[in-house]
């Protein structure tokens, strides 16, 4: 049944952000802590443990199908409601540390990417990807 | 009957939002198909279309939630609110590799250090640039760069006045707004095409509303392994930010 991967979906979601929530708690951190991750680690490890014992079948994958499907429309109701006249009238400052910020992460990514995979190269345990060419203009 | 259809729309609210977001939708991939050729993401482009909508709701209505504060749309909030968005990109999760995971997991944590480091700095050279010198304050900003939760969480705990309270945040909204913007323009650039480099991004950027928009405008297949390591992002900028990082710069102004 539908609703059956609709709650398996729910009692994950539900676990991971109360463990997120004890964890704030107990390093004192008046935020989440990692709730949304650690619930897509839930999902991902039971799920495949439930899949190979065959006690999920494609109709209850439906109901985790269909939430992963309206992500976008979701995401989009999610960007019409940020506040984007406040973020403007902070003033060129806000908008420029903002910007700098992203453009700093934007970065380092393929140097961060670079790091990790000559370790990964170097290990012959793990097959070495067809490795993809960085791009010379990400560094500018 | 205008009064009836007002009271329809706004009493079934979320139901409303699903059919003005699935209009959206629908128009955002004809515009992306009619003018870009499908170059530029049809979601990319609906995601255009909510934030410029949000900015026209902020000026109509001068509050917080964009499109949301016109009573009409309403229902977009519970549509986009915290409980739909962490509830659908937990689902996304349910296509991961594991195999892909494990490869970027030391990386990912990597980047999560460095990223809140790298947007705390970022910010902190602007704020000075701008003339701030006191450790309270460039402390605030730069940390409102990290995410627009860190900036005042910090802020409140360091004591920081509540102009540059409303900077940080500032500075937050416009990192998580100009990383859905940017992103798909950005992606060809950074070699963000595959999990691992997903990973490492939402690792850097971290602010979980732009993460969540800017990946699924690029490539919706790398949302869970982004927003993975997002999610750990905000809770490091406010465990370092009024501890190591304000020290640090209490350090360096004496």
């Amino acid at each position: 049944m539908i609703i059956f991967g609709v709650a398996f979906l729910a009692l994950c979601t539900l676990t991971g952000i109360f463990v997120g929530e004890l964890l704030g708690k107990a390093i004192g951190v008046p935020a989440n802590v990692g709730g949304v991750g650690i619930a897509m680690v839930l999902l991902i490890l039971i799920g495949s443990y439930l899949k190979k014992r065959g006690l999920f079948n494609p109709e209850s994958e439906q109901g985790i199908k269909f939430w992963s499907a309206v992500y976008i429309p979701i995401v989009v109701a999610m960007a019409a409601q940020q506040n984007v006249y406040g973020a403007l009238s902070g003033g060129p400052m806000a908008i420029l540390a903002g910007v700098a910020a992203v453009a700093l992460a934007f970065m380092l990514v393929p140097v961060l990417d670079r790091i990790g995979r000559k370790k990964l190269e170097a290990d012959p345990t793990l097959p070495a990807d067809p490795a993809k060419p960085l791009t010379s203009s990400a560094r500018g | 009957m205008y009064e009836s259809l007002m009271k329809v729309i706004s009493g079934y609210g979320l139901i409303s939002g699903f059919a003005i977001i699935g209009a959206t939708m629908w128009l955002s991939y004809w515009l992306s198909d009619k003018l870009t050729k499908g170059r530029l993401h049809g979601s990319a482009v609906a995601i255009l279309i909510g934030l410029l909508l949000s900015y026209i709701g902020g000026v109509v209505t001068g509050g917080q939630k964009g499109l949301v504060d016109i009573a009409l749309f309403s229902g977009i909030g519970l549509l986009g609110g915290a409980m739909l968005r962490d509830f659908a990109i937990v689902a996304t999760g349910f296509g991961v590799s594991v195999d892909e995971l494990k490869r970027a997991g030391m990386v990912g944590v990597l980047a999560l250090f460095i990223g809140v480091l790298a947007s705390f700095v970022a910010g902190v050279a602007v704020a000075f640039a701008f003339g701030y010198t006191d450790a309270v304050s460039l402390t605030t900003i730069g940390t409102g760069a990290v995410t627009y939760i860190v900036g005042p969480v910090t802020g409140a705990a360091i004591g920081a006045s509540s102009e540059v309270m409303a900077l940080s945040i500032a500075a937050g909204l416009v990192k998580a707004i100009v990383v859905m913007v940017a992103t798909p323009f950005v992606a060809p650039y950074i070699g963000l095409n595959n999990p691992r480099s997903a990973v490492i991004f939402g690792g850097l950027i971290g602010t979980s509303s732009g993460v969540a928009g800017g990946l699924a405008a690029t490539d919706p297949k790398l949302v869970p392994y982004g927003c993975l390591t997002a999610a750990f992002y905000t809770a490091l900028g406010c465990l370092l930010g009024p501890s190591l990082l304000f020290f640090v710069m209490r350090g360096l102004l004496g």
